[in-house]
């Protein structure tokens, strides 16, 4: 095994390109497990820890360019307001210790479904940018997960960071897992409400072979809204529609039985927490618009 | 490959790391610091947690080679970095941590007893004791560091607070409730020396 | 070369004071804080190379053939053992029976079985070596529970057995049978005005000490080899291991290292016979440790249990009779199976009295997971079960379950099902009581001004609920536990204690071969030694093999049998230190031959306290060391076909009430509080007393709502070990846990005390579970409760 520490964003993609088959490394909380139950051998490991870059973040008018590897901690701490869907998932990643190393990178590089971070990217509508010596693109997150595991990324190609649309309305995160803390998800659910574009997009985790978004879910909700005039009057949500929202999430899930939980379980837990989140985001968006109209 | 970073203040260096290895392993086995401890090597327990540059980590899913040049600071130095915490004016208003400048400055003293009876020990150390917060005190080092941590940021952290920022250290014996009482009587000790000083 | 992290003497100075009745701080306490408590993990030599277990991939196979040749040729590799190069005839080993092999011969009969041995320079280079290891497996049908196991034409795990169970099981893979017939259960149950019966089903857990196991094995020049190991009882795992390397048993030399936990996964072997065998051939220090991975496979696990239950009851609330079947799954080794079918059995009526029961326990052979001592052995699975029962039984006829079961509570003078009279108090309607007359927590405490606080919330931090479906429930349940080595095992203990003056003031040291796991033994060592002996100091001396056996740290044992020995030798002691004085300095004072003598702060003085002399010029020039053992009433076997017989000691209750709140909706638990009362006898040391009752009642909510080892039922596999899959819960997932102690002395035991460290552990479970059947209205006859039980998917 060789350890390659490049100095620079440059220096990596040169390492990169030379190296297709490194594994990056940046707060280790996946490769080092892998390395420590001798599940991985890579030939080499590519430290990401000396780019600078790589830990920073930028609001702009529009979005928050999110360096691949700012720890979770830091998003909780400092981006709740740009980025409240991710900020809640971030607190929900594992422990202290892994949220004040892991990033988005991580959880996009391994492209795991039970990343804790994919729904609220997905929810967000947010692109991946990657970059290798050939060039830069960026990868919209709906085109970015394509198998278990497998993400759009060429063998080349680092993450360097995730460009979100700031929040222009509420957004949730809610994880089942069989513990109160320090859990993987057995499934997950994001949501967010635009309510600029009148849209509403989501997103889901550990419920299907890659984080997916609940697609009929949303366009059935966006059209509930709109046909009901609720973005303007800001009423309440009938059961009606919310229970069908959870249905059709419900219904977008692919799952399987693990040891983490049954399929029929996911299935099930995905609907209450879609409805759940949606009247979250429902109420916080009903108060900002009633302080609004004081105001 | 040779490693080189500081561990307590002091300048440490490994020679013929394999570069798998993890910085937990390099303490134990290099540099002769058992101190943080090997419980699950998954980030699943925190025993193995000290602080890397400041922030508390779990040494285990750091690669050995992305400490180069960086600053570690674990159990053995926890009360020598607490007491330099202190007389650089303590952390009475919170939210200070740790200045990179504070952390080389301080450096590690030596102990030579060996049954630790008269060693100095840093606040939240002596509460652990007090309280009976160590059974088989496997979990007490990680513990320790990141209960340090969170009084450095929250001097007066709220039951839940305590929980949600130890939530990431288990420990198998305790049930807990001895380890919230040490970190509560860590919390008011620190108070009535804020206090006295005031 | 000096080996580092060898256990020293640990002294408390003079600063410590305290003897027995008072919360003295433990002697190794300021060492394990300051990290530099030496655990089995951490013992290092020179140029110590590492070994590396390889275990099998499969769970029942004929081992075809092993090829080792090309891991022996890597560089930096030492040594490749298998079965092959076991140095003698002794190639199994076991607690009662012999029946593991140290290294599979010619058939693996369970997941992760070890296979192969590998030393090499370095752990990674141990590991590729190991990957260079070619096994072929002809793999075997595997049975799995009872079924499988007993069918027409089941495969056998230990063909042609012949230990001291063969002959009365009624099926080769039956490792033990225990009936207890009492009364006539069959006329009783007709005047029963309601009967309930259930299954129950206990799922497996694991000990999940947190530091895995280690040791350091180092070749003496005399042929021999020193081991630093963690375990939980020196002796046995010495004679286990002796034989096996052909050597006699002083030269191999044990001391305890630092034990990271262990609640009964330290009594069966584990990487010992290993580091001996590749240290013994390389001639070089050999270091295992093992991950958290392996340590899984590394241990054996609590029995899951299959329970069949029935009771009846008058329609006044009076117990009939109680048939049971108790079915625990032992794994492809027979471990502690034995003696947790005993306790299973006789402990099986709870602390109730029932006059009529048919009761019978088998624990089974299978392809699973070795199971054995866990906190609780035996007895945690049955309390699930009985507990449950109850609850039925007061619901169906219409009576608080508190009161019911305190109409049929046992106490003193009650006569078990086994025909043994409880001769020493048992308070367990008084521990009912005292659970049930604690105010209950507030509701909606997750509540705040700034919305719902979801870390107090079922879901916790994954921000599940903030407040929707949230449902309370509260449940009680009260349990039974065995102390000390039960059915006639000769259960002693051995102290040296010494008396000396160094530094110009008397010191005693302790020196047992305890294995000190985190219980607290050493703090309470040195606790009797102060109040026998009036010393300040005291030394307690790292325990090894150098001293006599203390028993085991399992069956709540220890601080009743090991500080029993220290109370005994320090009473030797004492005497001698008189008789010194009498010698000495009998002429100057006619007290020393008249009056009752004491010693108490560093002075011999009379009953009426006048002092007769200080301790130092008594002992100036000389020390005085007695080494006795001792050991606690005897016992007798279970009689195989009617179990009666004195088989237990002692006894310990503890009660619990949980308070829950289970998300209906998720199935997401979260209990809020669970209050303890329990009697200790005498508390040596309340701060002890009280953790390990908390820690014991912690162990129980784990395995209520979220630990379990899965194993695949089609191929045996264990499907989750790591701490990733196998949660042991966190701070946030344990309540607050207010405990009350009472104190009724049992006059058989050193200072009246109770061995406490398993009661919280049974008792837990079953209340918890007993809070979510009462918030949800369900059934739920498994542990641990998934969401999938709760939500009917």
């Amino acid at each position: 095994m060789d350890f390659l520490r490049p100095a620079s964003w440059e220096e990596a993609l040169a390492a990169k390109a030379e190296h297709p088959t490194a594994v990056p490394i940046a707060g280790g909380t996946d490769v080092m497990v892998e390395i420590n139950f001798d599940h991985r051998r890579p030939e080499y490991l590519l430290d990401l820890n000396r780019i600078g870059d790589l830990s920073e973040w930028e609001v702009g008018e529009k979005t928050v360019r999110l360096g691949a590897s700012v720890p979770y901690t830091k998003i909780m701490e400092n981006l709740r307001a740009e980025l409240p869907g991710l900020a809640l998932a971030s607190h929900t990643v594992a422990s202290p210790q892994i949220r004040n190393r892991g990033g988005v990178g991580g959880n996009l590089g391994t492209a795991s479904p039970a990343g804790d971070a994919h729904p609220a990217l997905l929810a967000s509508g947010c692109e991946v940018e990657v970059e290798s010596v050939r060039g830069r693109r960026m990868i919209p997150i709906d085109e970015f997960y394509v198998g278990v595991k497998r993400n759009a990324m060429q063998p080349d190609e680092l993450i360097r960071s995730v460009h979100l649309p700031k929040a222009d309305g509420p957004q949730q995160f809610s994880k089942v897992g069989t513990r109160n803390a320090m859990v993987i998800a057995v499934c997950a659910f994001g949501i967010a409400l635009h309510p600029e574009t009148r849209m509403v997009r989501t997103g889901i985790g550990s419920a299907a072979p890659t984080p997916v978004r609940a697609k009929e879910a949303e366009d059935f909700l966006a059209a509930a809204l709109d046909e009901g005039g609720f973005w303007e009057s800001g009423a309440p949500i009938p059961p009606s529609v919310a229970k069908q929202f959870a249905q059709l999430a419900s219904g977008a899930c692919n799952p399987i039985d693990d040891v983490r939980g049954s399929a029929k379980y996911r299935r099930h837990a995905v609907g209450i927490m879609a409805r759940r989140t949606l009247g979250w985001t429902w109420e916080s968006y009903r108060g900002n618009e009633r302080s609004a109209q004081c105001a | 490959m040779r490693v080189t970073f500081t561990v307590n203040g002091r300048q440490q260096e490994a020679d013929d790391v394999w570069e798998g290895e993890s910085l937990l392993y390099v303490l134990r086995e290099r540099m002769g610091l058992p101190g943080s401890k090997n419980a699950c090597e998954q980030g699943e327990c925190g025993s193995c947690t000290v602080r890397l540059d400041g922030v508390p980590v779990c040494s285990c899913l750091v690669a050995a080679g992305q400490v180069e040049g960086r600053e570690v600071t674990t159990v053995e130095g926890l009360a020598d970095f607490a007491r330099q915490r202190a007389e650089h004016g303590g952390c009475g208003t919170g939210a200070c941590g740790t200045s990179l400048q504070d952390a080389q400055q301080w450096e590690a003293k030596p102990q030579d007893s060996q049954t630790g009876e008269g060693a100095e020990l840093s606040p939240i150390q002596q509460a652990f004791i007090d309280a009976g917060a160590v059974q088989c005190g496997f979990c007490t080092p990680g513990l320790l560091v990141a209960a340090d941590e969170m009084l450095e940021r929250n001097p007066q952290p709220t039951d839940a607070d305590i929980r949600e920022a130890l939530s990431g250290n288990l420990c198998r014996c305790t049930g807990y409730e001895k380890i919230l009482d040490a970190v509560r009587l860590a919390a008011a000790r620190q108070d009535r020396v804020q206090e006295g000083a005031v | 070369m000096a080996t580092t992290g060898t256990p020293t003497n640990i002294t408390q100075g003079s600063k410590t004071k305290g003897g027995i009745g008072e919360s003295t701080l433990r002697p190794d306490g300021t060492l394990k804080v300051t990290g530099e408590f030496a655990y089995s993990s951490d013992m290092w030599h020179e140029d110590m190379l590492w070994g590396f277990t390889l275990r099998s991939t499969v769970a029942h196979a004929e081992i075809v053939s092993i090829d080792t040749s090309e891991a022996l040729a890597q560089s930096g590799v030492y040594a490749v053992l298998t079965y092959d190069d076991l140095p003698t005839s002794i190639k199994n080993y076991g607690l009662e029976i012999q029946d593991t092999p140290v290294l599979a011969h010619g058939k693996v009969r369970h997941h992760g079985e070890p296979v192969a041995l590998v030393a090499a320079d370095h752990p990674e280079t141990a590991r590729r070596a190991a990957a260079k290891i070619k096994i072929e497996y002809k793999e075997l049908p595997v049975v799995t529970d009872e079924g499988s196991a007993t069918a027409d034409g089941a495969p056998l795990l230990h063909e042609g057995r012949d230990d001291h169970h063969a002959g009365h099981v009624p099926h080769p893979n039956i490792v033990h049978r225990q009936p207890i017939i009492r009364g006539d259960a069959a006329e009783a149950a007709k005047k029963a005005d309601v009967i309930v019966s259930g299954e129950y089903v206990f799922g497996m857990q694991d000990q999940a000490f947190l530091g895995p196991e280690s040791g350091l094995a180092v070749p003496a020049e005399d042929g021999g080899v020193d081991l630093y190991i963690a375990t939980q009882w020196l002796h046995s795992d010495l004679r286990q291991i002796a034989p096996v390397l052909g050597l006699p048993e002083e030269k191999v030399r044990m001391t305890l290292s630092g034990v990271g936990g262990a609640f009964g996964g330290r009594e069966d072997l584990s990487m010992q016979i290993h580091a001996c065998l590749l240290a013994l051939r390389t001639n070089k220090p050999v270091k295992i440790v093992y991950n958290r991975f392996e340590s899984f496979f590394g241990h054996v696990h609590r029995h899951p249990a299959k329970l069949w239950y029935e009771h009846g009851a008058t329609k006044d609330g009076k117990l009939t009779h109680l048939k049971c079947r108790i079915v625990l799954d032992g794994g492809a080794y027979a471990s502690a199976s034995p003696a947790v079918v005993g306790n299973a059995a006789s402990l099986a009526v709870g602390p109730y009295v029932v006059d009529d029961v048919e009761i019978e326990a088998v624990a089974l052979y299978t392809n699973n997971p070795p199971c054995g001592a866990m906190r609780g052995f035996g007895a945690v699975q049955a309390c699930f079960a009985y507990e449950a029962q109850m609850d039925k039984l007061a619901k169906k006829l219409g009576l608080d379950p508190v009161e019911f079961r305190q109409m049929n509570a046992m106490e003193q003078g009650t006569i078990m099902p086994t025909g043994q009279p409880v001769d020493s108090p048992a308070p367990v309607a008084e521990i009912l009581r005292r659970v049930k007359a604690r105010p209950l927590p507030p509701e909606r405490q997750w509540e705040s001004s700034e919305g719902a606080d979801v870390r107090q919330l079922p879901g916790g931090l994954s921000n599940t609920t903030h407040g929707e479906g949230v449902v309370r429930g509260v449940g009680y349940a009260v349990g039974i536990k065995n102390v000390g080595f039960s059915e006639g095992f000769d259960d002693y203990s051995t102290a040296r204690v010494r008396m000396e003056v160094v530094g110009g003031e008397p010191v005693a040291t302790v020196h047992t071969a305890m294995a000190e796991v985190g219980q607290g033994g050493v703090t309470v060592h040195a606790q009797i030694a102060r109040t026998e002996l009036g010393v300040a100091q005291v030394t307690i001396h790292p325990a090894d093999t150098q001293v006599g056996s203390a028993g085991s740290t399992s069956a709540s044992r220890q601080t009743y049998v090991t500080g029993g020995a220290v109370k005994h030798s320090c009473e030797l002691v004492r005497e001698k230190v008189l008789e010194l004085g009498r010698r000495k300095l009998g002429t100057y004072h006619p007290a020393w031959a008249t009056a009752e003598l004491l010693l108490e702060g560093g002075k011999v003085v009379t009953d009426g306290g006048e002092v007769l002399a200080d301790l130092v010029d008594v002992l100036e020039g000389e020390a005085v060391e007695v080494e006795a053992e001792w050991r606690h009433r005897p016992t007798e076997a279970f009689d195989l076909v009617t179990g009666q017989g004195n088989g237990h000691v002692q006894y310990s209750f503890a009660a619990h009430r949980a308070v829950v709140e289970v998300d209906t909706e998720l199935g997401l638990v979260k209990v809020i509080e669970l209050a303890v009362a329990q009697d200790v006898g005498k508390a040596l040391n309340p701060l002890s007393v009280v953790g390990q009752i908390q820690g014991g009642t912690t162990q129980g909510l784990g395995v209520a709502v979220m630990e379990e080892i899965i194993v695949d039922p089609k191929t045996a596999k264990v499907r989750n070990p790591s701490f990733t899959d196998y949660l042991i819960p966190t701070i946030l997932d344990t309540p607050t846990i207010p405990v009350d102690v009472l104190e009724l002395a049992d006059e058989h035991a050193p200072y009246g005390l109770r061995g406490i460290g398993e009661a919280p552990t049974l008792s837990s479970t079953p209340a918890v579970l007993a809070a979510i059947r009462n918030a949800t209205g369900l059934e739920l006859n498994k542990t641990p409760v998934r969401p999938e039980h709760l939500t009917g998917t």
